[in-house]
């Protein structure tokens, strides 16, 4: 039978930053165990197991996994969606209960990138003898700085000016402000990569990496690892009180790519899916952006937070710049987003991303986020977004 | 002209297309494949289109000239450069500004810029590839 309802009843992530002595098994394996602990149940109980790794996507990391803490037997789905891997490994985990294929779903995201440098950058071709025309566009070399540029910090810095053009009120100190917020709100967080408050000029100062985004304003690439134990509603009802208290209701949990927009394949429009993954959060949930209480979004750099304010309906249309100049977003504003840190200092192991922004927000309804406690918090909404594109979006609520 | 015919006739005059959207005419220009049916324009190779799905596409060239929607200096290799998206009479093009210092002093959001291009090299057989940019006007 299927469960119209799904619950979060265990959650954990690793602290992100640099692990040299374990693998990504031992992370993935870390964090499933400390949410089947907090869940209070038993491997052998979980139906169906979602596992989401970017850089090992052929290595069923899932399976590797069942080698080291449990092999039950169960369908493990190895998934592989860009930067929207650990949600999408959550989405099967949710749509396999929902369809009443189980009664417990388990998700995992897990990376290792500390080292990785910053990603998307495609090396020359060899270099022949003569010119070659290869690919799609019959290009004679790599077409990176030739055409623009694919590289992320680039393509994501364009996404913002392309905000700043189209609205305006935009400028390299408003995003540098952005990235000032959320290291401020790093400092609260144990689990992030860099926990260290920058300054604006320092921020500004950094080393640029591509305009308008410094270094301290691009995600950090790092290790780590997040899981969650999902139920249906029948399951959750029959677990003991202190676990039924502590859980956790999924109101909203949608996944999008992007629809054909003109100019979508020149530069990637990731303010499409975004929207229209929210609407249909916000429809499904039966809430608005303005009952949320926090929001996790998917910072990858400065200049995306900023168009994001505007695609989650955080702002009225058009509108960013204005909302984060008003202070809503920071921690003591009237709807903080990435109290976490977020991924410019809590640190961006891809695959874990997806999974960790939804912890964040769990702690919070728990009123278990310690010094970073949003006081009272009762709705939150987790988005994150992989370049190609997908992007999921979670709504949580705190019912008991 | 078929496709095949206007590479080899641009090949045997000694130049070839750093891309095959770029086309060595006097004066060269940026040439996107249009749906017939909704108008939808690309510059790769296609298989059908992304946004009605039919597959009849007519060549058209792009407008010479644009203004800048949107632009990143980016500042990670050993030469900075610019990327751009450009808007050529409502057709977005993927561009590096050229002729330019990459300095946020000197480009700006709505520049107006236009099509150039330029020689990156000959081959062992003498054949010289030319890509294009945008330069501002």
């Amino acid at each position: 039978m299927g469960s119209d309802t799904i619950w979060i009843i265990g959650s954990n992530m690793t602290r992100f930053g640099k692990h040299p002595d374990k693998d990504v098994v031992d992370l993935a394996a870390e964090a499933s165990r400390e949410a089947l602990k907090d869940a209070g149940i038993s491997l052998s109980e979980v139906g169906v197991l979602g596992v989401g790794n970017l850089m090992n996507a052929g290595a069923g990391i899932g399976q590797q996994l069942q080698k080291q803490i449990g092999q039950t037997g169960i369908p493990v789905f190895n998934v592989s969606n860009a930067c929207a891997t650990g949600a999408t490994a959550l989405r099967v985990a949710i749509m396999a209960v929902k369809a009443g294929e189980t009664d417990v779903g388990m998700a995992v995201g897990v990376e290792k990138l500390a080292g990785a440098g910053l990603l998307g950058q495609r090396g020359p071709k060899p270099e022949s003898e003569t010119w070659q025309p290869s690919g799609r566009f019959g290009a004679l070399s790599s077409t990176e700085g030739r055409i623009g540029t694919s590289i992320m910090p680039g393509v994501f810095a364009q996404v913002g000016m392309e905000y700043g053009h189209k609205y305006g009120g935009t400028s390299f100190e408003l995003f540098a402000k952005i990235s000032e917020k959320n290291h401020s709100h790093s400092t609260l967080n144990p689990l992030a990569a860099y926990q260290k408050r920058f300054t604006l000029e320092e921020i500004m100062n950094d080393v640029m990496i591509a305009y308008p985004n410094t270094r301290p304003m691009c995600s950090g690439n790092c290790d780590g690892a997040a899981a969650m134990i999902v139920v249906s509603d029948e399951k959750m009802k029959s677990m003991p009180l202190e676990v039924q208290k502590r859980a956790v209701k999924i109101s909203a949990s949608v996944l999008t790519s992007d629809p054909y927009v003109d100019g979508c394949q020149i530069l990637p429009d990731v303010n499409t899916l975004t929207r229209n993954a929210a609407s249909q959060a916000y429809e499904e949930a039966g809430i608005g952006p303005e009952d949320l209480d926090l929001v996790e979004l998917h910072d990858c750099f400065a200049t995306a937070e900023l168009v994001h304010y505007d695609n989650l309906m955080l702002c009225e249309e058009g509108g960013a710049v204005d909302f984060f100049e008003s202070g809503a977003p920071w921690r003591d504003g009237a709807k903080p987003v990435n109290v976490s840190g977020g991924l410019q200092s809590k640190g961006h192991p891809i695959a874990a991303t997806g999974i960790a922004n939804i912890h964040e927000i769990v702690m919070h309804l728990r009123g278990e986020a310690g010094d970073r406690q949003i006081e009272g918090a009762r709705v939150g909404l987790a988005h994150v977004i992989g370049l190609g594109s997908a992007c999921g979006v979670h709504i949580l609520e705190k019912v008991a | 002209m078929s496709e095949a015919q206007e590479k080899e006739t641009t090949e045997t005059s000694g130049k070839i297309p750093f891309v095959d959207y770029l086309i060595l005419d006097n004066p060269p220009y940026l040439q996107a494949q249009e749906c017939l049916s909704c108008g939808a324009r690309y510059f790769d190779r296609r298989n059908a289109c992304a946004s009605c799905f039919e597959d009849q596409f007519r060549s058209v060239a792009i407008d010479q000239e644009g203004i800048v929607t949107s632009f990143s200096i980016v500042q990670m290799g050993p030469i900075p450069y610019v990327s751009a998206v450009v808007d050529c009479g409502g057709t977005s093009v993927k561009c590096t500004i050229m002729n330019v210092e990459p300095s946020p002093e000197h480009v700006t959001l709505g520049m107006q810029v236009k099509l150039m291009t330029y020689s990156m090299g000959e081959d062992s057989e003498g054949t010289e590839a030319i890509a294009f940019g945008f330069e501002p006007i």
